[in-house]
Formats: structure tokens, sequence, C-alpha cells
């Protein structure tokens, strides 16, 4: 599997960074019966109805990945750091990732 | 949503069958395991990118036991979320919540009141929030935990 990553790199560049394009090329070459344009598409989709979910408040949970989850931050009071000032930081709505313990136990193997 | 309602959903709105929207979903999140195994960044424009961390090994105590533990060195995933999904994500302009929160007077007046357009859904927001304290909590105990 860690071979098959169809880059120009070779996968011992220090700093490489894997886009969607990546993930595009390997549905296309690895998955039968889809072309370059329908792979691109289902990447696209693909990542489209993980936001979707989130945007909606709802969690996203990977087996074996992670889970995606949102959580309200209440208001609180923070400091701008440059006046040393109170300001009021507002209420939001964030999102957290919290990694799989199989995928901690992949990355120490 | 999990897994399997991912793969259901992707299957509708890409007119491809269950199957290979499996396969799909398999892969691509299989390829950001590989690539974080090595050590590499992943970037998704509009969703967020992924790091792995090197932390190097440590001798730490048990703060239950006072026992003295070696915690070896290990690497762990980050997700940092991008600019888009973020705004996604957070309340619409408008809904946000009325803080409870009260600011030093003196400056209070240089930040305009929240809009409110919509009181009720305001509320139930503010009254559907978790504890924001119990994040760092399960934070530290899983920290811990691995040994």
């Amino acid at each position: 599997m860690a071979d098959g990553t169809p880059t120009t790199f070779s996968s011992e560049v220090v700093g490489k960074t894997l886009t969607k394009a990546d993930f595009v090329e390997s549905v296309y070459s690895r998955i039968g019966g889809l072309s370059r344009r329908d792979a691109a598409e289902v990447v696209d989709l693909l990542f489209e109805s993980v936001k979707e979910t989130l945007a909606r408040g709802e969690a996203v949970k990977i087996s074996g990945f992670g889970n995606f989850e949102v959580r309200d931050k209440k208001a609180r009071v923070g400091r701008n750091p440059q006046t040393g000032r109170d300001i009021e930081i507002s209420a939001r709505r964030v999102l957290t990732f919290k990694a799989s313990q199989v995928l901690k136990d992949q990355l120490n193997e | 949503m999990n897994k399997s309602e991912l793969v259901e959903r992707l299957a509708e709105r890409a007119k491809v069958t269950k199957k290979r929207a499996e396969q799909v979903v398999n892969l691509v999140f299989d390829q950001m395991t590989q690539a974080l195994k090595r050590g590499e960044r992943i970037e998704i424009r509009g969703f967020g990118s992924f790091t792995s961390k090197a932390y190097p090994a440590y001798t730490g105590r048990n703060p239950r036991t006072g026992e003295t533990i070696h915690v070896p060195a290990k690497r762990l995933p980050f997700f940092k979320v991008g600019k888009e999904l973020k705004e996604r994500v957070d309340y619409a302009p408008g809904a946000r919540p009325r803080s409870p929160v009260a600011v030093g007077s003196d400056d209070a007046s240089g930040y305009p009141a929240p809009a409110l357009d919509d009181a009720d859904d305001a509320t139930e927001d503010l009254a559907a929030a978790p504890d924001d304290d119990d994040d760092n909590a399960h934070d530290d105990e899983s920290e811990g935990a691995i040994v």
C-alpha cells in the first residue's frame, strides 16, 4: 500500500503533501470503471458530503480513522495580548478531530 | 454519520453503486493513513489539513501511584480545519447566541453587540451547549492512560 501513491516524488521526500489530486489519481487507477473525470467528481462529493454533515452540526465518525465533531463553545472573556484589555470572545461552533486509536497505533507501528 | 452512512450518501450523490462508493471511501481514508504513517502532510482545500507530530520519549510519573513510568517516543496525528469548513460549521451570521459574559466596562463599548435575528434559536443553542471543559479532561485522561 505504502508504495502505491501515484506521484512523481519518491515517498522518501520529506515534506511531501498529499492533495485531492492524489486521491483522484488513486481512485482512477485502482477502482475500475471510472473515468478520471468521474474519479474527480466522486472524491469531491466524498468531502462535500462530510462537510455538509458537519455544517448541520452532526458528527462524522470514520471507524479506523477518527471522529469529526462539532462543539458549541460558550462565549468567554479573553484578552487582547497586545493591549492587555479584556475582550469578549463570542460563542462559536468549532470542529474538532479526534484520531481513532487504530490510526494512532498505525503511526507508531 | 458513520462510515456506512457516508458510503450510502456518496453512492446516492455520485450515482455509483454502494460497493463502488465503499471502495472510494476506504481507499481515500486508507491513503490518508498511509501518508500520515510516512510522515507526510495532507491538505484538502476547503476541508482542512492533517499532519503528524513526533514526540520524544520521556520519563513520567503515574499521578495516582507516584510510580515512575517510561513513555516511549510517539507520533500523533493532528487536524487543522480549513477556512471554508470552519466558517460553515460556525454559527450563521446573526444566529450567534447572545453571550452572558460580562466584559470590563471600560472597553465594552468598543465591541458591537452581537446581532440576534433569531433569539429563540440562539437560546436553544446555548442551552444545548455541552460543557467546554470536558474537552480537555478527556485529552488528559487518554494521554495518561496510554502507557
